[in-house]
């Protein structure tokens, strides 16, 4: 890292296990024409932070041949590169050498900035308006009259007509989209609030009336569409930063075709039949069978399991499989719509359970709320007409009524909380991507929790390192350092500084291990019948690893025993959920002895083990009909399904991509403290806005019989509503407030729990 | 009175022009990284060259 601590904001606790580098072929796919043989190419850059890394990375790049510039954007976390000529410029290696790793992300960044950009022009129009017309409206009351109160009126009315068609149109759309479909939501009082107040308030200003509406219907949009962008903005943070680590997922694999040649194809184009060349590090696109080459390949990801498995020609591999250690050629038996992949995509949207019938306290409040107040408008309608028969006056109170209902404080009692909410996960590093996701967790009573990459890091950790010899441990780290093999990965972290083994001649057997000569001993780091070929020894992997050693010519020196670490503070976390009442409960496809050596460290009592994908739907399913709300927690692609399933689901930022757009939230550290966290929050947050309905429901009960009497002037209607939207609005902020002690805590907690080991890769 | 006619007009003008100033800025790509903006202007301005 060029600069900055990268434990703050976007502390990735990515391992280069998991990230591989885009290749120049990749990003040439990712990469738009801007015409005139321009490019330009994004890249996300998830530890950028500040001026310092800004400046390296834009004067690096434009150091670079034919690169014409780089704009680096701190919001969203990424840069943008526009190139000449035909061959990609090596940005990605450059980013590498200051310490920055790039990524490529889902290019579709365009459609949301559409919403954004909408939604603030809105809010800039709905401002000028209202605020003009509460200037004048502020002389009506202080006691213009006659023809200058009939000017200012007119010219009230005039200015309100651009804000209701600009940014009432975006709550028209909605419910009339609503109403279309049988449904209610909030838009609906809303429009025909809004809509109303300006139709009777024009017929008023034609006759020359004393009361006009005009600053109400204005100002209520101008409040609702405040906390709407505030809403928006949250979740599209969140969104871009989840987007951002997009980086698992092959986009394309180079092919040899028959005659030799060599093509680089995007992944929708591989069919079935083509020969396609995998190198090491990198991710297998389509379920395939391998022709030549043998190597491990990491199936953490796809199927659950932690060991990395030793492959040979025949063999059957998956999509989304990451091959470590040697270059494999496989013949694609799948199209990517046919992968195991895309499987699971289906078997996700087949599974989609309590997501789509929950329906979010606002849709569930309106509902109700909305017959209630268009029927009392129209009681006091029909009771003004049988009292007085005059039908103007009956009008004008009733309108009062729906003006005074408007629910201005409901609209923006359930967004503030839930922005002040995401707000404090995003500081702590978690992304919430929906705000029905934090209503549902607030409800749940059962936690799922996956075990592999979940539970567990996912990758080995070194368990006997005080028992070797520090100076063989060093050599075995030296040798380790040129492996991307995870179990290098856990040797390599104990390499003493500065006191580095010269080898000659290091090469790698993929599939068995490193082998490298210095001053004429040979060294071999890997398996225990290749590495120790002259050692008689046989079944001595009592270790759920076991029979790792390195050795010099041929003779064993130091044997190396490993165990999938835990995350840090696993253990506290299913207590904590303990704790506040949610039961926890393991399920994984990894084989029943692994499964309960963790489920007993770690003091769960219920676990299932070597589920496939389905299988956990299917208990995930079981429970829900047993009547339980259940939270998900699952990072592979076997997981996905299930995440789909529960009722919410949370994946790490180490997750497959498709696990981490299907999870409602991802935590970026990678202490699991994220989970019980966001639980609490959830839960607070859940109380609030309750109590803000409340307070909205209490203000209409007040509200709203002074209206019925008729005693309701504009004057009355502007402080009414604007004294409930800040009582709201407060209440919101309060959040903020009573969590910000224990969130310091936890922080705190969140930041000790950062495994140093992790960041040695 | 009459003096309406003229503070009327130049009130909603120059609230006019406050809106299509931030129209255009919001276009113009002022508002898309605001973070960014914040730290480059901490930023040593390159030496001429």
């Amino acid at each position: 890292m060029s600069c900055c601590a990268p434990s703050a904001e976007l502390a990735l606790d990515l391992t280069s296990t998991t990230s591989v580098l885009p290749s120049s072929q990749e990003i040439r796919l990712a990469s738009r024409s801007l015409g005139d043989n321009l490019w330009q190419t994004d890249l996300s850059v998830p530890t950028v932070h500040c001026a310092a890394c800004i400046q390296a990375i834009e004067t690096a790049l434009g150091r670079l041949d034919r690169v014409e510039g780089a704009r680096v954007n701190l919001s969203t976390k990424r840069v943008a590169i526009r190139w000449r000529g035909d061959s990609v410029p090596p940005f990605v290696a450059a980013l590498g050498r200051l310490g920055f790793q790039a990524h490529l992300f889902e290019a579709d960044a365009d459609k949301k900035d559409k919403t954004l950009a909408e939604l603030i022009r809105a809010v800039a129009v709905a401002g000028f308006a209202a605020g003009n017309i509460m200037l004048l409206s502020v002389s009506v009351w202080s006691g213009a009259e006659g023809a200058t109160r009939d000017l200012f009126h007119w010219v009230s009315a005039l200015i309100a007509i651009p804000a209701l068609a600009f940014a009432g149109g975006i709550f028209f759309r909605s419910a009339w989209n609503a109403l279309r479909h049988g449904r209610m939501n909030m838009d609906v009082p809303i429009a025909v609030g809004v809509s109303l107040a300006y139709a009777m308030s024009l017929y008023e200003t034609i006759n020359h009336g004393d009361h006009a509406y005009f600053d109400a219907s204005v100002s209520l949009l101008f409040f609702l569409l405040i906390g709407r962008t505030l809403d928006h903005v949250m979740r599209e943070r969140a969104r871009t930063a989840v987007k951002g680590l997009s980086q698992l997922a092959a986009r394309g694999a180079m092919v040899q075709r028959g005659d030799g040649a060599r093509d680089y194809l995007p992944v929708g184009e591989i069919e079935p039949g083509m020969r396609l060349l995998i190198a090491a590090g990198e991710r297998i696109p389509v379920d395939g069978k391998i022709i030549q080459g043998a190597s491990d390949l990491d199936c953490s990801l796809a199927s659950g399991e932690s060991t990395p498995k030793n492959v040979a020609p025949g063999a059957a591999v998956q999509a989304g499989v990451l091959n470590l250690t040697g270059p494999l050629t496989i013949e694609a038996t799948a199209a990517a719509k046919d992968s195991f992949l895309a499987e699971m995509v289906r078997l996700m949207e087949a599974a989609e359970g309590g997501r789509a019938r929950y329906r979010r306290i606002a849709d569930r409040v309106s509902a109700l709320y909305a017959p209630v107040v268009h029927l009392t408008a129209l009681v006091t309608f029909l009771g003004w007409m049988a009292a007085t028969g005059d039908w103007h006056r009956a009008m004008t109170i009733a309108i009062a009524v729906l003006i005074i209902t408007c629910p201005c404080a409901l609209g923006l009692a359930v967004p503030i909380v839930q922005v002040v909410a995401a707000r404090r996960l995003f500081e702590n590093g978690i992304m919430v991507k929906d705000g029905s996701a934090m209503e549902r967790l607030a409800t749940i009573d059962i936690a799922v929790f996956d075990k592999t990459g979940t539970l567990t890091l996912g990758q080995p950790r070194l368990v006997n390192a005080s028992s070797i010899d520090p100076a063989m441990l060093a050599v075995a780290a030296d040798l380790a350092a040129h492996s991307r093999h995870p179990f290098s990965k856990a040797i390599a972290g104990f390499a003493t500084p500065g006191g580095q083994h010269k080898f000659r001649a290091v090469t790698e057997h993929p599939g068995f291990g490193i082998e490298a000569t210095d001053a004429g001993n040979t060294w071999r780091l890997g398996r225990r019948g290749w590495a120790g070929w002259k050692a008689r020894t046989g079944g001595e992997g009592k270790h759920g690893y076991g029979g790792t050693v390195l050795t010099k010519n041929g003779m064993i020196v130091a044997s190396f025993a490993f165990e999938d670490a835990l995350r840090a503070d696993a253990g506290s976390v299913m207590a904590q959920l303990n704790d506040a009442g949610v039961s926890v409960e393991m399920l994984s496809g990894d084989t029943a002895d692994v499964c309960g050596d963790v489920a007993r460290i770690l003091g769960i009592d219920r676990f299932v083990p070597a589920l496939p994908p389905s299988g956990k739907v299917e208990r995930i399913e079981m429970l829900t009909k047993a009547g339980h709300k259940v939270l998900m927690v699952g990072d592979g692609l076997n997981d996905t399904p299930a995440l789909g399933a529960a009722h919410v689901s949370i994946a790490p930022a180490t997750a497959a991509d498709i696990g981490r757009n299907a999870a409602d939230f991802v935590f970026l550290r990678e202490s699991l403290s994220a989970v019980p966290l966001a639980l609490d929050v959830s839960r607070k947050a859940g109380r609030l806005m309750r109590q803000n309905i409340a307070i909205a429901i209490i203000y209409n009960a007040v509200a709203v019989p002074i209206a019925i009497f008729g005693h309701v002037t504009p004057l009355i209607a502007a402080v009414a509503m604007s004294a409930s939207s800040l009582l709201v609005i407060g209440n919101g902020l309060r959040l903020q407030g009573f969590m910000l002690a224990e969130l310091t805590r936890a922080s705190s907690a969140t930041h000790s729990g950062i495994h140093p080991s992790a960041r040695s890769s | 009175m009459t003096i309406l006619v003229y503070l009327m007009p130049v009130a909603l003008f120059l609230g006019a022009l406050g809106l299509t100033g931030f129209l255009w800025a919001l276009k113009s790509g002022q508002y898309e990284d605001l973070d960014g903006a914040a730290e480059r202007i901490l930023r040593d301005d390159k030496p001429e060259r």
